[in-house]
């Protein structure tokens, strides 16, 4: 703990001598501590990482050869992470200094916050959404197989991302049972579909409702509970759907359902009728079935519903409501919100795309059983929307792409996905809590006050600035 | 009537380690309104750690009491080192920001910590040897209890007593107490509220250290995802008897150590963890103050 505050009186003018040496020894005292911090990390870690228990000779081999790296990695990460600490402490600091006078600096939006304004709201704003969008339509056509399978699952993270975020990320209401909602439509769809035969688009609807129907009867009672008491009612409550799902007779226990339908198009065999049509034309990659193609461009549908969808509700009453909810309950009570009906709202809402998601999974991957609507699923959707920007819908989509996409191509980082995400939440929390991209609403400030008039009247349109700071 | 009995020891067990662990909960809860989603992690890492400590040492010829002992101590010893650096790492940091960062944060922390020892040690489950030697005066009760789940009783009933002393009657516990009434005027009146928070995890850690060693002695085998239920558990108890309130959290655990050996016993033992969220449901939506914790209004 040597502060940041004492390098940080910097204001005291005429020796322009004086900085560098205190600063150096600033420097090497830091290095030094957090050095040690770092060789406590490797002392608290040591009995797990080195001494390995070995279940059948029922010893302790010692992996010493983990030694040098787990010291490097230790050291550095205390090093960083006190230099981040730091690095963050003196914004604090600088921002409380110019008392959140807007200076170009002191964006709160960050490089990529901005980078994303000047894209979407330039000129150029038009021909990069039509590029992106035909981008989108061309993609699965030349990829093989596997990776038009890659790109539909992170479809299907992004729509869950997306319905998660109202309900965390907007209203902040912390859902740790998200996972249930997704399982009731995949078990809707599973089982209308092998028992009566219903096809993917009555299900479709039919899943969504199913899951709206459930969490607004989940939430009648449990959105009673505040804060961080309604993080551990869902999450028991989604555990509760697992278990039951595990051991009911109809639903075929821990073997789960298999033989779900793929969604069909108007009744065509597509891959008999036009798929050698568009594979003889190069137009297709050989190896890829239009069924993946046809669901490729459901969930696309879908996602692009639910963009519009979401960044219509937060710029309604309601989403002004959920806001509002997320700042501050008692003053969003005392200024005339119904907490009760926007919290009700929010869950529900969050619901649904849940359901809508379930049923697409459950086409695409034809099998499912409890096991695949574990609470990691959960967490996974979490850490995408916290990791992308909590209420941000360019962050959540940035972040299901940064996380469901990225480990599919790095391999390498198979082993360690769950360790990264779990890493990533916390560092993200203590180093950036607004996620990648910000969120930004537009705020209305009273500028003009010593004019005697307000700048209510006049909002900046179309300049977003920062969300108000939490 | 047997079978009766059988539950009723199972679930007084069943219950202490879960007292053992709640106790952690409800410190942190009451200290700074924390719900902290690691520290089951911090019990599965002292059941590991244990693990590896009895390993070695036996391996250089410690047994009996001995061996428990040093175990117990090597444990505790290392999980309140967890707890300490976790707080450091994850929840000082975040000290005074909105009320979602740092659950997530723990969060994040509980998975990372699962992954960890998950990668660092084995996915697998792994035997866990009974430490607890044969104790002769309590052979002749093994038709109603075995010596382990007297020792777990026993253990946890030791642990509680050092700890309601520990905060009745020492100044750190006074400090403490200070501090989950009104840490700004503690602060004030010179306690380092930082330093007793500190100190709360390590608590909390070593408490639910023992919580590990003990149920790794009676389930003969650990993995890295016990904390994950057994946390889920713990926390419900500690609901369950008003979170913040230290009684609470025992004669809630011991509710729910109940409720689920009797739900095993006479309905159905594969709807035996369900019990146990639906109490959690019910008491949370209809009683959040649960049993030993008081109304608390909401001022601005």
């Amino acid at each position: 703990m040597t502060g940041g505050i004492p390098n940080a009186n910097g204001g005291v003018p005429k020796t322009p001598a004086k900085s560098l040496r205190p600063r150096l020894l600033g420097l090497g005292r830091g290095l030094l501590s957090s050095s040690f911090s770092g060789l406590w990390l490797a002392l608290v870690a040591f009995p797990i990482v080195i001494m390995r228990f070995d279940a059948t000779a029922r010893s302790i081999d010692f992996l010493w050869e983990r030694l040098p790296r787990l010291v490097a990695v230790c050291v550095a990460g205390a090093i960083a992470f006190r230099f981040l600490l730091r690095h963050k402490a003196m914004g604090a600091f600088r921002e409380r200094l110019s008392l959140g006078a807007s200076s170009p600096k002191g964006d709160p939006r960050g490089r990529l916050g901005r980078l994303y304004d000047g894209l979407s709201g330039g000129r150029a704003r038009i021909p990069l959404a039509i590029a992106l969008g035909l981008l989108l339509l061309c993609l699965p056509f030349r990829s093989n197989p596997y990776s038009v399978s890659i790109y539909t699952t992170a479809l299907i993270y992004i729509t869950l991302g997306l319905g998660l975020n109202i309900v965390v990320g907007v209203s902040g209401l912390l859902n740790l049972g998200y996972v249930a909602f997704y399982a009731i439509g995949a078990y809707t769809y599973a089982l209308l579909n092998t028992h009566f035969g219903l096809g993917f688009w009555v299900c479709l609807p039919l899943g969504a409702l199913a899951a709206t129907l459930l969490g607004f009867l989940l939430g009648l009672p449990i959105l009673r509970v505040s804060g961080d008491y309604l993080a551990i009612v869902t999450l028991g409550f989604a555990e509760i759907v697992r278990l039951v799902l595990d051991n009911l007779k109809f639903t075929n226990g821990p073997r789960g359902i298999p033989h779900i339908a793929h969604p069909g198009f108007f009744g065509l065999d597509l891959d008999k009728s036009v798929k050698p049509f568009l594979v003889g034309r190069g137009l297709l990659h050989p190896n890829t079935d239009l069924d993946q193609v046809l669901l490729y461009f459901i969930v696309l549908a879908v996602v692009a519903l639910t963009v519009v969808c979401v960044h219509r509700l937060e710029n309604s009453r309601l989403g002004r409501a959920w806001l509002a909810l997320r700042e501050d309950e008692v003053a969003c009570q005392a200024m005339g919100v119904s907490r009760w009906r926007a919290k009700l709202t929010a869950f529900t809402l969050g619901s649904t795309w849940a359901g809508l998601a379930g049923v697409i999974f459950a086409s695409q991957i034809t099998f499912i059983n409890p096991k695949s609507f574990s609470f990691m699923l959960s967490v996974i959707i979490l850490s995408i929307v916290v990791l992308g920007g909590m209420g941000s819908i360019p962050g959540v989509i940035l972040g299901a792409i940064v996380l469901i996409l990225a480990p599919e191509y790095l391999r390498f980082f198979d082993d360690y996905r769950m360790l990264l995400f779990g890493l990533i939440m916390v560092l993200m929390m203590v180093f950036r809590p607004e996620g990648i991209i910000k969120a930004t609403r537009k705020v209305r400030e009273y500028k003009r006050h010593a004019d005697g008039e307000s700048g209510e009247g006049a909002p900046e349109e179309g300049a977003p600035e920062g969300a108000p700071a939490r | 009537m047997d079978l009766f009995l059988d539950l009723f020891i199972g679930g007084l067990t069943k219950g202490s380690v879960y007292a053992l662990i709640a106790l952690g909960y409800t410190m942190v809860y009451g200290i700074i309104s924390l719900i902290n989603f690691a520290h089951g992690e911090i019990y599965m890492i002292g059941a590991f750690t244990a693990l590896i400590a009895s390993t070695f040492l036996s391996s250089l010829g410690l047994t009996g009491w001995g061996l428990l002992l040093s175990v117990m101590a090597i444990a505790c010893l290392w999980a309140a080192m967890y707890g300490w650096t976790v707080e450091k790492i994850a929840y000082k940091p975040l000290r005074g920001s909105s009320r979602l960062a740092p659950l997530i944060s723990a969060i994040g922390m509980s998975l990372f910590l699962q992954n960890y020892v998950s990668l660092a040690q084995t996915p697998n489950f792994l035997p866990f040897p009974n430490l607890i030697p044969p104790i002769p005066p309590l052979e002749k009760l093994s038709h109603i209890a075995t010596r382990t789940q007297i020792a777990i009783v026993a253990v946890t009933a030791l642990s509680m007593g050092a700890l309601t002393l520990f905060i009745k009657k020492t100044r750190l516990g006074m400090a403490m107490r200070a501090v989950s009434q009104d840490p700004e005027m503690a602060r004030m009146s010179g306690v380092d509220t930082d330093r007793i928070i500190s100190l709360t995890f390590v608590a909390g850690s070593t408490l639910a250290a023992i919580g590990g060693v003990l149920i790794g002695c009676s389930m003969h085998q650990i993995d890295f995802f016990i904390g994950f239920l057994a946390g889920m558990k713990a926390f419900t108890a500690a609901v369950l008897g008003g979170i913040g309130s230290i009684p609470g959290a025992v004669i809630g655990a011991l509710i729910l150590g109940f409720a689920e050996s009797f739900a095993a016993g006479y309905v159905s033992s594969s709807y035996e963890d369900v019990v146990a969220f639906v109490l959690l449901i019910i008491i949370l939506t209809f009683k959040p103050d649960g049993i030993m914790g008081s109304a608390t209004t909401q001022k601005v």
